[in-house]
């Protein structure tokens, strides 16, 4: 890793390569922005009002230059039930208190955790985000003519194969164009942004969320905050670690935490859906030669210029086109080396990352599936340390017991279960635990027992080669040991 | 003859042989050899995906070349490790053009018949265009 960059270097180190590639961004974005309010339930102008305010906040606030934040799936999906059962107002104060608790998270450095997340909850993760959101799409089939079908797959057919002619124009604003102007040339009657809400051609205004500050809407909105906040930080940082391998430069991950939640903040004070990093954009920034704060920037304020300029543009698009770009973004997403991985990588690994795809699917929240991978690698973990191993050989006319393990309240019981008291013909016992560790009272306890009952037989018990922290323990917590 | 020898690799098991022969070239010639690797866009994702719980603590990239780096210890040769990001091809040309090496060195394979099929082999686009020799190993 290469050293930090200064905060001025990091905006003006590679002005030429920010400009152009922040504009690719935002041209990338706007579909994106469009397509992820339609899965929250929300106005288009709320996830582009979002993408067009994190974006700018976050080039000054993020910690992570040259990644990309704005509206994204992974929130998007999330905040469904919300927007569905209490409306957008309720959305923009869950947004606000989302930036609030990962602020939180930031200033107690809790970011860091996010290092402990098993690989396969990030795998599973990420293929349930892509599984949700191609499986989002699927309403937009139902009861639709050929017209539809064909015009998701030419958006499709367009956006894979045009690279092969130019990489300088993203493609999937090349398929949008294209079959924006066929269905109006065509007169072709088909759903289009501007049905499912306005665009309003203007500028963010300040408002403060019209919901009642009581503790009934906090109620509501929380669990809804603290799982955006979470499915936020986690995919921020997760973005934060490829950009950092791909420019191989450090970035500072309680920073991007702090920013994110400023972003949100503002966000949700200004009419925008929460939002987070975003993996798939973040790339095609560092790609097109972005690298500072500054192709943030340009990104969020060249977005915002589009749709005040040509507003009425946008609401022409066909909803058949998103629906192509959103196919593509799953595909994206999906972690397709995992498939291929199955069959090497450990079993129960496996378990964990389909047990959280599972969870997410059925729970519609991502936050959840996380939640329930680290507890399935946890007792996975637990269980795969708690074998404790006890040899015995005879030394003269004594008993020698040998353990090796982790001694704690998960193995105590098996432990207890198997222990074979059968000491022939010796007259004393000798434990010797110098492969083993005590690590809690249960531990000890365990241990009482087992004296005990050599005790009760007129056996008397040693103890061997304790370390000096199992020892300590035993010390304050043994009543009956009599260790010499 | 060949005192810059450009070594395109990956890390893979295919690139070995490259390293093997780039050895020899640079044992004959008394050349010195700069190992690049340009990190595929496409790939970054997943390679940080599936080293998760490595990210940070080891540097991912230059993990893959420790065999790449051994090798080249082992035989005393002087070496660089560098790495570039962007489209393999392209960017190889571009920096083989630019710091004047005197030749390429390159495996022959690494992508599948199909990705080779859409994409175009990165060997031939690097011998097609490069202003130097360029060596293709099989």
């Amino acid at each position: 890793m290469q050293k930090t960059l200064s905060y001025k270097e990091s905006w003006f180190g590679n002005i030429k390569g920010d400009i152009l590639s922040g504009i690719v961004v935002a041209l990338a974005l706007i579909p994106e922005a469009i397509a992820f309010s339609i899965i929250a339930g929300v106005d288009p102008m709320v996830g582009l009002y979002a993408s067009f305010i994190i974006s700018v906040v976050i080039a000054f606030v993020g910690g992570r230059p040259g990644m990309i934040s704005a509206a994204t799936g992974a929130m998007a999906l999330v905040m469904i039930d919300l927007v569905a059962d209490y409306g957008l107002e309720y959305l923009l104060a869950a947004t606000v208190l989302t930036g609030i608790l990962q602020i939180i998270f930031g200033v107690s450095k809790l970011a860091r955790l996010m290092k402990f997340i098993p690989r396969s909850v990030m795998v599973g993760f990420v293929n349930a985000l892509a599984i949700l959101i191609f499986t989002s799409q699927l309403e937009h089939f139902e009861n639709v003519g050929w017209i539809m079908y064909a015009m998701v797959i030419g958006t499709l057919a367009i956006i894979y194969l045009f690279p092969y002619i130019t990489r300088a124009i993203p493609s999937p604003l090349i398929a949008i164009v294209a079959i924006t102007v066929i269905a109006i040339t065509a007169n072709m009657n088909v759903t289009t942004v501007g049905e499912l809400g306005q665009i309003t051609k203007a500028f963010p205004a300040f408002l403060i969320p019209p919901v009642p500050f009581s503790f009934e809407t906090l109620a509501i909105i929380f669990p809804y905050s603290l799982a955006l906040a979470v499915v936020g930080l986690v995919e921020s940082l997760l973005t934060a670690s490829i950009i950092d391998e791909f420019t191989g430069t450090p970035s500072n991950k309680n920073v991007e935490s702090n920013g994110q939640g400023i972003a949100n903040i503002i966000t949700g004070f200004f009419g925008g859906m929460a939002g987070c990093a975003m993996i798939g954009q973040s790339v095609i920034n560092v790609k097109s030669g972005g690298r500072g704060r500054l192709s943030s920037l340009v990104a969020g304020l060249f977005l915002i210029f589009l749709i005040v300029f040509m507003g009425d543009i946008v609401s022409q698009i066909p909803i058949a086109a998103l629906v192509g770009v959103m196919i593509m973004v799953a595909i994206g997403t999906f972690d397709w080396g995992s498939i291929r991985l199955l069959r090497i990588v450990p079993l129960t690994d496996n378990l964990v990352m389909i047990v959280t795809v599972l969870t997410v699917i059925f729970t519609h929240n991502l936050a959840i599936g996380v939640l329930a991978g680290i507890l399935l690698s946890t007792i996975f973990f637990v269980s795969k340390i708690s074998k404790v191993e006890v040899t015995k050989t005879m030394k003269h006319s004594r008993m020698v017991y040998f353990f090796r393990g982790e001694i704690f309240f998960a193995s105590v019981t098996e432990l207890l279960e198997d222990f074979d008291y059968n000491i022939r013909e010796a007259k004393e016992v000798i434990f010797d635990l110098s492969g083993a560790r005590l690590w809690d009272d249960s531990a000890v306890a365990a241990f009482d027992k087992i004296v005990l009952t050599f005790e009760r037989e007129g056996i008397n018990v040693y103890l061997t080669g304790l370390n000096q922290a199992s020892s300590e323990l035993k010390a304050k917590l043994s009543r009956k040991l009599s260790s010499h | 003859m060949y005192k810059k020898i450009l070594l395109a690799s990956d890390g893979s098991e295919h690139s070995h042989r490259t390293t093997e022969h780039a050895i020899s070239l640079s044992k004959a010639f008394g050349s010195t050899v700069e190992v690049v690797y340009v990190k595929d866009s496409a790939k970054v994702k997943s390679d940080t995906l599936h080293n998760w719980n490595k990210v940070g603590i080891t540097d991912l990239q230059r993990d893959k070349f420790a065999t790449v780096e051994q090798k080249l210890t082992e035989a005393g040769i002087s070496y660089e490790l560098t790495f570039l990001s962007g489209d393999p091809g392209p960017t190889l040309v571009d920096y083989a053009n630019k710091n004047d090496f005197d030749i390429v060195l390159i495996g022959s394979r690494g992508l599948n018949a199909l990705q080779e099929m859409v994409l175009g082999s990165v060997s031939h686009k690097v011998a097609k265009r490069a202003n130097c020799p360029v060596l293709i190993i099989k």
